[in-house]
């Protein structure tokens, strides 16, 4: 078979914030770089991200990358790596300062430099009085920071590959990556990328889950990909749950809002935050907010007719604030729910947001797997963004921490791949064996007849997700889970498509996500089902207390046989001492 | 709910044609993206559209309906008039269904040098701003590039090739407007001519279709009396 050709010194998979940031690197040194993504790079989900990007500048309050540090580990329920988190804390200032020189319209302070606001989990002094250390662009920075991450890859040439949907990595022998396939969605045909480095910054998978905060295409085809081509997902259990999703809805609600002064509310009005957070209050970690709504809930104190949700009060805040810090969420809140928050409170619930597991990397962004009593990396392998686990985020992360991971890491991995080229400097031959491989999967979809539909299995899929995988497990839930996600998978062999034209297939496009995001399923169950403690966003009822002794360590999922293996955290950050594991109060 | 709905496959369709299908039921705070979601599952898979976030911010789904340019995600359909006839935005070329070739509206983006321009050595923290100087920012950066604005445009429609249109001019005047950037007269050379800026008659529709409340006609009126003072 014969398939076009292109050919680049690296392939970036993904046109959010760190695969621009990545593909900005490496256009400014000259390498000749591809960005193939399934949607125009503005539209890629950071546009969503609203609250904004952690970083010790101290324009508001004092504080330094240490506290920061300390911060992100306690966040983690120390599950973080902790020499990955030294690095993206002490680059942070650095890279937000780069940022806003690239032109990042950032909200600014009477003074002039770059306003930050509180936000959940954040402290001075290791533990002290709440800092604030997010720099903000009103509550519409990811969508500040992805467009002018792309007008900068305009102006450095960069070559982007618009709407093309990438099907599977391509692999030699001796386990090199040299690319991938990919599909250009306007013409339905299928081209090659042949590419000395490959990085997967493909985001997340919140349509695993009914009720998300994620847009549609966050279908984890990256990290599914990497599974395919046989390397392991570490810590899929932990996936975040946004304590503020709109009710029964799931858009964002930013945590910014609590960051600049709302808080939540039971139905009886009671701030109930105060008795499972008494020092942190409304701004305590994600985890345990979410954990604290539901509870209030469960225990018949929720808002409205059902019970059902509790209460997001900022109307004392005042309208100048609301429209000045606010403006988006006000927007939405006008939309969906055709209320003004300057007058009345935001109905919120717990919603699926970011995925913390993924691709295993190190802080270089190179995909790291087991071998011997160690990890050796994927050869031309690289992963940055919520596809990857650095780990940064740990068993939870932080607010305002995924847009610093991006560009960081984003830019890590750049630097990391131009002095990989300097040492790779041509393309490895590229077998025919793993493209038809590849394309078995494209063809797979032209099978006609009867069948379920992709949609249907879709819904039932994320059914089950927020049912046997949701913020509190059991075994004997997820054990029903993980059988009914294996049913699922069974179906979906059997599906087929009506709509089987070459032009424009948006059908088949989700079929192929869909194979994706049942994978990322099953991943997710086994792992949680395989930790038998409550960590951060993993919480067992029936293993409530987390255990450092047995579980101190990072969950491996491999495709092949389902099984799990484990790596330790690595507690030894880079200058710095350890921050040992300590009881996680707010 | 009864819709009419723009179709065309280059593949099997000689011509577009126009599909009625009905949605048996609508709940409060329906979306049209969510109407037109449904008919995909339930009636007719092959109707194509792009979508994405769902709340109005990636600027995925710009169509026209009844008329008029919106966004499918954050148009409730609530209050449209039935049948609900749902075209592609208006007066580019087709690629499928609802679907459109935006590469003419990208180029006149990137015409326009959509990227801050700043000759001075770099300082080692952030510029500063005043929060006045960075409030003239506000309802321009905030384009999400659906092209509603654009393809609303009369002038336009005349002059798809030459005029920038509304919204890569809301973009130009964002950086002209920038307290930090240093290509004025470079920008303003740019849109010099009787087409790229001039094209622009005041016709507003612009202003009137931005599904975020954006007004490109102030936008362009800035540039074009910049233009004069700097000429001057």
């Amino acid at each position: 078979m014969t398939l076009p050709r292109r050919r680049f010194d690296t392939l970036v998979i993904g046109a959010g914030g760190g695969g621009l940031r990545a593909a900005l690197q490496l256009a400014q040194a000259e390498a000749n770089v591809a960005v193939v993504s399934k949607v125009f790079p503005t539209r890629s989900h950071t546009v969503a991200a609203q609250g904004g990007i952690n970083a010790a500048l101290a324009n508001v309050l004092p504080d330094n990358w240490h506290w920061h540090m300390y911060d992100t580990i306690k966040g983690s329920d120390y599950l973080g790596d902790q020499d990955a988190i030294e690095y993206m804390c002490r680059a942070a200032a650095h890279l937000v300062i780069e940022l806003e020189h690239a032109g990042v319209p950032f909200s600014r302070q009477a003074d002039g430099r770059i306003y930050q606001r509180r936000f959940g989990g954040q402290s001075q002094n290791f533990g002290g009085e709440q800092a604030a250390r997010t720099c903000a662009a009103a509550d519409r920075t990811g969508h500040a920071i992805l467009h002018t991450l792309y007008q900068q890859n305009i102006r450095a040439r960069t070559h982007f590959f618009d709407e093309y949907f990438a099907v599977d990595l391509l692999r030699d022998e001796q386990g090199y990556i040299l690319g991938a396939l990919v599909l250009e969605i306007e013409t339905g045909e299928p081209l090659i990328i042949e590419a000395k480095t490959t990085l997967i910054a493909s985001g997340g998978a919140g349509q695993l889950f009914r009720t998300n905060t994620n847009a549609h295409i966050n279908t984890g085809d990256g990290m599914a990909m990497a599974l395919r081509a046989g390397i392991p997902l570490q810590d899929m259990e932990f996936f975040q749950f946004h304590p503020t999703g709109i009710a029964g809805k799931g858009m964002l609600i930013s945590e910014g809002v609590r960051g600049e002064g709302g808080y939540l509310i039971n139905r009886d009005g009671e701030r109930f935050m105060e008795r499972y957070a008494p020092h942190a209050l409304d701004l305590a970690s994600r985890d345990v907010v979410s954990r604290a709504i539901y509870t209030e809930v469960k225990a018949g104190r929720g808002c409205g007719p059902k019970y059902d949700h509790v209460l997001l009060k900022l109307d004392h805040l005042g309208e100048a604030v609301i429209a000045q810090r606010l403006p988006a969420i006000r927007d939405m809140a006008r939309t969906f729910l055709h209320i003004d928050p300057v007058e009345q409170p935001i109905p919120v619930y717990p919603t699926a947001h970011y995925t913390m597991g993924g691709i295993p990397t190190d802080r270089h962004g190179r995909v790291v797997v087991p071998a011997g009593h160690g990890e050796e990396r994927i050869p031309g392998l690289y992963a940055v963004g919520e596809c990857a686990c650095v780990s940064v985020h740990g068993a939870n992360r932080l607010g305002g921490n995924s847009l610093l991971d991006i560009v960081v890491f984003g830019r890590a991995a750049g630097n990391d791949i131009i002095e990989y080229l300097k040492e790779n400097r041509y393309h490895r031959p590229l077998s025919d064996d793993g493209i038809a491989a590849a394309m078995a999967r494209l063809t797979r979809w032209e099978q006609r007849g009867d069948g379920e539909s992709v949609d249907g299995l879709r819904r039932e899929l994320q059914q089950v997700m927020e049912e046997h995988c949701g913020v509190f497990r059991t075994q004997a839930v997820l054990e029903e889970g993980l059988a009914k996600v294996r049913q699922l998978r069974a179906r979906l062999d059997h599906a087929v498509l009506k709509d089987h034209s070459r032009i424009f297939n948006t059908a088949r496009i989700e079929a192929l996500e869909l194979e994706n995001l049942v994978e990322l399923g099953l991943a997710t169950v086994a792992s949680a089902l395989g930790r038998n403690e409550s960590r951060g966003a993993h919480s067992r009822v029936d293993y409530p207390q987390r255990d450092d002794e047995r579980w101190l360590r990072h969950s491996l999922y491999f495709r092949d046989g389902e099984t799990l293996d484990y790596k330790p955290v690595r507690m030894k950050p880079l200058t710095v001492e350890s921050f040992p594991p300590q009881e996680r109060v707010y | 709910m009864k819709f009419l709905i723009y179709r065309y496959n280059p593949e099997t369709d000689q011509a577009p044609w126009m599909q009625a299908l009905e949605l048996a039921e609508v709940r409060p705070g329906m979306m049209l993206r969510d109407a037109l979601l449904e008919l995909k599952a339930q009636r007719d898979e092959t109707l194509t559209f792009r979508h994405s976030c769902g709340e109005g911010v990636c600027g995925s789904d710009g169509l026209n309906v009844n008329g008029r340019n919106v966004l499918a995600c954050i148009t409730p359909l609530k209050g449209l008039r039935e049948p609900v006839t749902v075209r592609p935005l208006p007066r580019l070329p087709v690629i499928r269904d609802l679907v459109v070739d935006l590469s003419g509206f990208y180029h006149h983006y990137r015409a326009v040098k959509p990227y801050l321009i700043a000759h001075d050595p770099e300082p080692e923290v952030e510029r500063l701003q005043s929060p006045a100087q960075r409030e003239r920012l506000d309802g321009l950066y905030e384009c999400v590039l659906c092209a509603c604005c654009t393809t609303a445009c009369p002038s336009f429609w005349w002059n798809p090739d030459k005029f920038r249109g509304p919204a890569a001019l809301l973009q130009a005047w964002r950086f002209l407007a920038d307290s930090r950037d240093q290509a004025t007269a470079q920008r303003l050379d740019e849109l010099e001519g009787p087409y790229r800026l001039f094209r622009c008659h005041t016709i507003m529709s612009c202003t009137d279709v931005c599904p975020k409340g954006l007004n490109p006609t102030r936008a362009i009126g800035h540039i074009k009396q910049l233009m004069l003072t700097h000429q001057v």
